[in-house]
């Protein structure tokens, strides 16, 4: 089997996904071509130098519908023979379009592929493309549909994690992604959104507030608590799939959860005769991929069951892994990989997560692989392993190595 | 036979008049829908009929659907259904529709409905689908679609024509819960259109003068959105999200009816009107092919009914009671007397000291002085039912009435002394009752001069809430007895069984062994949460533990001593009295302290089970899986209810299933313990008997009835239930 390797990584600082971030005036489209453009230019790809682009993508209606992909090839300067793929595997999209990349690569489809991925937040809003999930009541009931957050507390409640462990969580996310931008530990991937013109529209991470403290994030209100009690009351869903459990506790809120933030992300996977002929040097192979489906009530516990079967199907343990990204979807999601593998947390995050910069859902996949590639690089490690829970319950992993 | 006639005047409206011959309340059938069909074609094709107005030859307008009907149409299978369903809403399309122009929807007769008073399912259905609805100003008429009430839904078109009226948020109501209406109610709510003094004539009024765009129904028309959004506007979006959330807490997703109807509404509201009709016809379709539906329909609808109507009423003359004598105005006697003033009856009120019995009295005041802040009564009714009380310490008063009904203290010796002082009074025939809920009947008796006129009635607490009422024969209560009691509970509106004379009766012998099971696990280390929520996920509306709590634990202790006592070295439950006791010497005592399984906050508001549990009890390590909890749950009441069937104290799986859903709210969505049974299977039941036998104890012990039907593949309907209904 051939093997795939990453040769770039790249990814746009991520603007507040609100009305007045830095990137709301910028298109998807925009946005995403421009990325394509940088990828192009730092590796001198010419023609039909990469076989597809694989765009990872969540809310898939307006500017972001219509096959984003293709339409973001088309207003990049790669060539019209590359063609564009958007695909969707919620928080994960990005993830799987690497995923996907390295094992067409692996398996000898083409010599290379652009994937990654993009989610303007703030100008297409998550939950706009429906879900038969949630409204559908046959699989709502069927599955005891409850939101993420709901979820994100159920896991709270079964684990065993309290507000202040989650709080706690949060203040270090916001501290090390702080230390990282002072140490300029994300130069390597960064590439700074401009317009038209070259003039910076933005360069660094906008949503972080680093020096935040327990204290601040104590006085914040728990956000699923509402909708979780009384309207419409999730909580009695939960607990019809979960009869052991007397009440859910509401633990997480806005300073604990993931931002919502406007971004986008590229790797650039190869072959070795891709490297070869375009005089790159390969930063890291991709050794092992996974995904798996899981309880879609608890929904956001993927990231342990999918870490048992990426290290059982490439024999692995968990020793093997020195360094971990593991997506801040919530606060609970990384306590409870950090509980079920007794993991080191200085090793899980170590430039902190989307707790503090923000979570582009489409994009953060491709993000999380850059970041961990450039830190294994930093601290001049071998072996990371990334990782998300997935919405509908499910998880995605990839493993890569230093070459 | 005819149930539509049909008649044209001068001006030419066509009057169709429904009234089913024989019958105090029109429903409907197969063959009036032809009628009915029949006539709506004439009318059209009729050149002199300018517009229709349907309407009742009865005091109300329909009361439903002829349950024959399904039956019929369930022969042949879902196809059947299915065929049937579609054949009602084209009938009811055509009166919609009305012969206009289907491109230009011009050149329809109007067609308006006119109630005379109630109007319930396929008797709203029906005006639903005309252009406009009158009603007769007539505040007892009762307007809605209650099918959900008996596990179906509405499934003629109500579903579909009613959220694409109100919108899913506003027809929730109507349509999850099976809200009714009175005429100015349902105005005011947009089910019925207008209320007026003479309905025919309104109705009448308004064909002459409608024009063409009065008939075309909003989701006929051009640009037509649905009120409050369909599934995937942003507001609807949420509406829908919430709609399955909240119908799934509150159904525990046990009711089949409630996630079809959800479904019908969702999907149909992505579609077309008659594509949405089709969708209602299948999810209906599914429903009534459901064995929990079926269960539901036969116990909750067609066999409450015929113990309503005395299905198990001895031959004898009318017994309507006219005075009745209530000995003991405590809770159950003051509720006895409120229920049977309510209903017209002039009540004596009887305790040893006068200001007892005043507060006895008092009771109805305070319920009544509730209803009238409510607007459900007023103050005429009040002291018209107050007027029928007469709260006393004086015996003599009981003077010519013709029921005793005697509530004093458990007491034998008391009750004994009671039955003499009344029977000194009372006139030779009139009948006495006893309320006790412990006692044997028969030992009672013995006070009676006159046992063969003595009986057990077994309120049920709160009597004006509780619909249930336990008759109970002892060895020599006559069969003009039971006749009585069962003309007494028809007066006050309840639903009766008839049992024989055995420890605990019926109810209280079934409910016990449930609390106990939930007890024990206590003891065992099962998380009482699990528990809990268990028994509530079978659609038990309380867990064990909260259930136990509302009837007090001193009761619950009371009770097993007595048993004890009765039952000696046989006794079975010392782990749970271990428990109960236990919380009991602490005076933890339930609701009525304040503390008891549950923690409750100061205002008596229950909040988290006792973490004094835990401690004493150590959660086990390993904990059972939920369907182990609920087996143990249910069948613990079950086999209780088999046992009592095979001992003779049940006569009739009928009140047994009846009684059990009324009586402590035994998962209403099964039918009763003996339709759960037959939906399980004997053999199944049988089998889990003998596991749950071989792990927790002969409690569990396969009963020889149901081994014999395991055997045979018999069920309990099959052979209980067509005996008694040819009997």
């Amino acid at each position: 089997m051939t093997d795939a390797y990453i040769y770039d990584a790249a990814r746009t600082p991520r603007g507040k996904g609100r009305p007045d971030g830095s990137l709301h005036e910028v298109t998807s489209l925009a946005l995403s071509a421009r990325l394509l453009n940088a990828v192009k230019e730092r590796n001198g790809l010419q023609g039909h130098a990469v076989e597809d682009v694989i765009w990872g993508n969540v809310t898939q209606v307006k500017e972001q519908g219509g096959c984003l992909a293709r339409s973001a090839v088309l207003a990049s300067d790669l060539d019209e023979s590359i063609p564009g793929l958007s695909i969707n595997r919620f928080c994960a999209s990005g993830m799987e379009a690497v995923n996907l990349a390295a094992n067409q690569v692996k398996g000898g489809a083409g010599q290379a592929y652009i994937a990654g991925g993009v989610e303007m937040m703030g100008r297409v809003a998550m939950g706009s493309d429906g879900a038969a999930i949630a409204v559908d009541p046959s699989l709502a009931m069927k599955t005891y549909f409850v939101p993420q957050g709901i979820s994100a507390d159920i896991i709270a409640t079964e684990y065993g994690f309290s507000r202040e462990e989650a709080d706690a969580l949060a203040v270090e996310s916001q501290n090390r992604a702080g230390r990282a931008w002072d140490e300029n530990r994300f130069a390597r991937s960064i590439v700074p959104v401009l317009d038209q013109n070259g003039l910076i529209i933005l360069d660094r991470d906008e949503y972080m507030r680093p020096g935040t403290t327990v204290e601040d994030l104590g006085k914040l209100k728990a956000s699923f608590k509402d909708m979780g009690e009384t309207m419409p009351g999730f909580d009695k869903v939960a607990m019809l799939k979960y009869p052991h459990l007397d009440h859910i506790e509401h633990i997480h809120h806005a300073g604990n959860s993931s931002g919502i933030v406007d971004g986008a992300a590229a790797v650039l996977i190869g072959n070795e005769e891709f490297g070869k002929a375009h005089g790159l040097k390969p930063r890291a192979r991709i050794r092992a991929t996974a995904k798996i489906g899981t309880d879609p009530t608890i929904m956001l516990t993927g990231p342990v069951p999918v870490t048992e079967k990426i290290l059982a199907d490439s024999g692995m343990s968990i020793s093997d892994i020195d360094l971990f990204e593991v997506n801040e979807a919530f606060a609970s999601v990384v306590l409870r990989f950090m509980q079920a593998f007794q993991v080191d947390p200085a090793k899980v995050n170590p430039n902190g997560g989307s707790i503090a910069m923000g979570h582009p859902l489409g994009a953060t996949g491709a993000i999380i692989i850059g970041t961990l590639l450039d830190e294994l690089e930093r601290q001049d490690k071998q072996v990371g392993l990334a990782t998300l829970c997935i919405a509908s319950g499910m998880g995605a992993a990839t493993i890569i190595e230093r070459v | 036979m005819t149930d539509f006639t049909m008649k044209k005047d001068a001006d030419g409206v066509a009057i169709v008049t429904w009234d089913v011959p024989g019958k105090s309340m029109n429903v409907l059938s197969l063959e009036g829908a032809a009628e009915l069909g029949g006539l709506i074609d004439e009318a059209l094709a009729d050149e002199a009929v300018k517009g229709i107005v349907i309407t009742s030859g009865k005091a109300d307008f329909a009361g439903g659907m002829d349950l024959n009907v399904i039956a019929g149409m369930k022969q042949g299978g879902a196809q059947g259904v299915f065929d049937g369903v579609m054949g009602l809403h084209r009938l009811l399309r055509k009166i919609e529709l009305a012969g206009m122009d289907p491109k230009t929807r011009a050149g329809g007769k109007p067609i308006a409905s006119a109630l005379p008073g109630t109007a319930l399912g396929i008797g709203l259905e029906l005006p639903l689908s005309t252009h406009r609805i009158f009603a007769a100003d007539n505040p007892r008429a009762r307007i809605g679609l209650p099918e959900i009430m008996v596990g179906i839904f509405p499934g003629a078109g109500g579903t579909t024509r009613l959220t694409r009226k109100l919108g899913a948020m506003m027809a929730a109501p109507f349509l999850l819960e099976g809200k009714l209406s009175d005429p100015k109610k349902a105005k005011a709510a947009g089910l019925i259109d207008e209320v007026a003094e003479d309905p025919v004539a309104a109705a009448r009024a308004w064909v002459l003068s409608a024009k063409d765009a009065d008939l075309v129904k909003p989701w006929d028309a051009k640009g037509y959105k649905m009120p409050g959004g369909e599934p995937f506007h942003p507001a609807g979006f949420m509406t829908f999200v919430g709609a399955s959330a909240m119908v799934h807490g509150k159904t525990m997703g046990v009711y089949p009816a409630a996630k079809a109807l959800l479904s019908a509404v969702y999907e149909g509201a992505l579609v077309p009107f008659d594509q949405a009709l089709k969708i209602e016809a299948r999810w209906f379709t599914k429903v009534i092919m459901n064995p929990s539906s079926a269960a539901m329909i036969r116990s909750l609808f067609i066999n409450k009914g015929a113990l309503e109507k005395g299905a198990n009423r001895p031959d004898a003359p009318d017994q309507t009671v006219r005075k009745v004598g209530i000995l003991g105005a405590g809770m159950m006697g003051a509720g006895i007397a409120y229920v049977s003033a309510m209903a017209g009856i002039e009540v004596v009120l009887i305790d040893a000291r006068q200001d007892a019995a005043e507060r006895g009295k008092a009771y109805s005041e305070n319920l009544l002085d509730k209803a009238i802040s409510r607007k459900k009564a007023t103050e005429e009714k009040k002291a018209e039912v107050l007027g029928r009380i007469t709260a006393t310490t004086d015996y003599a008063a009981l003077e010519g009435c013709d029921l005793i009904v005697e509530a004093v203290f458990e007491d034998p010796a008391v009750k004994a002394e009671v039955t003499a002082r009344a029977e000194a009074v009372i006139p030779q025939d009139a009948i006495f009752a006893t309320n006790t809920s412990t006692l044997p009947i028969s030992d009672l008796a013995k006070a009676s001069k006159r046992p063969e006129q003595f009986i057990g009635i077994h309120f049920f607490s709160p009597v004006d809430k509780m619909a249930l009422v336990e008759i109970i024969k002892g060895r020599e209560t006559g069969p003009r007895a039971v006749a009585k009691a069962l003309d007494f509970v028809r007066q006050i509106r309840k639903t009766p069984i008839v049992v024989n004379d055995a420890r605990f009766f019926y109810a209280n012998r079934c409910i016990i062994p449930y609390i106990n099971e939930g007890v024990r696990m206590v003891a065992e280390g099962v998380n009482p949460v699990l528990i809990e929520n268990a028994a509530k996920l079978m659609g038990m509306p309380l867990g064990p533990l909260q259930l136990v709590d509302e009837t007090s634990i001193d009761l619950g202790v009371k009770i097993a001593k007595a048993t004890r006592a009765a039952m000696g070295d046989a006794y079975p439950d010392d782990a749970v009295d271990e428990v109960l006791f236990w919380l009991a010497d602490q005076g933890r005592l339930g609701r009525k302290s304040n503390a008891g399984f549950y923690a409750y906050d100061e205002a008596g508001k229950r909040q988290a089970l006792w973490e004094g549990l835990d401690a004493k009890y150590p959660r086990a390590g390993e904990q059972p899986d939920l369907h182990e909890v609920q087996h143990r749950l249910m069948f613990a009441q079950t086999l209780e209810a088999v046992r009592a069937l095979e001992e003779g104290v049940l006569e009739d799986i009928r009140e047994g299933d009846v009684g059990a859903i009324l009586g402590w709210g035994f998962a209403p969505w099964s039918g009763g313990p003996f339709s759960w049974l037959d939906m399980l299977g004997a053999a199944r039941a049988a089998r889990i008997c003998d596991d749950l036998t071989a792990r927790h104890g002969a409690r569990f012990a396969t009963p020889a009835l149901l081994r014999e039907m395991a055997a045979r593949g018999d069920s309990f309907y099959d052979r209980f239930g067509a005996k008694r209904q040819a009997a």
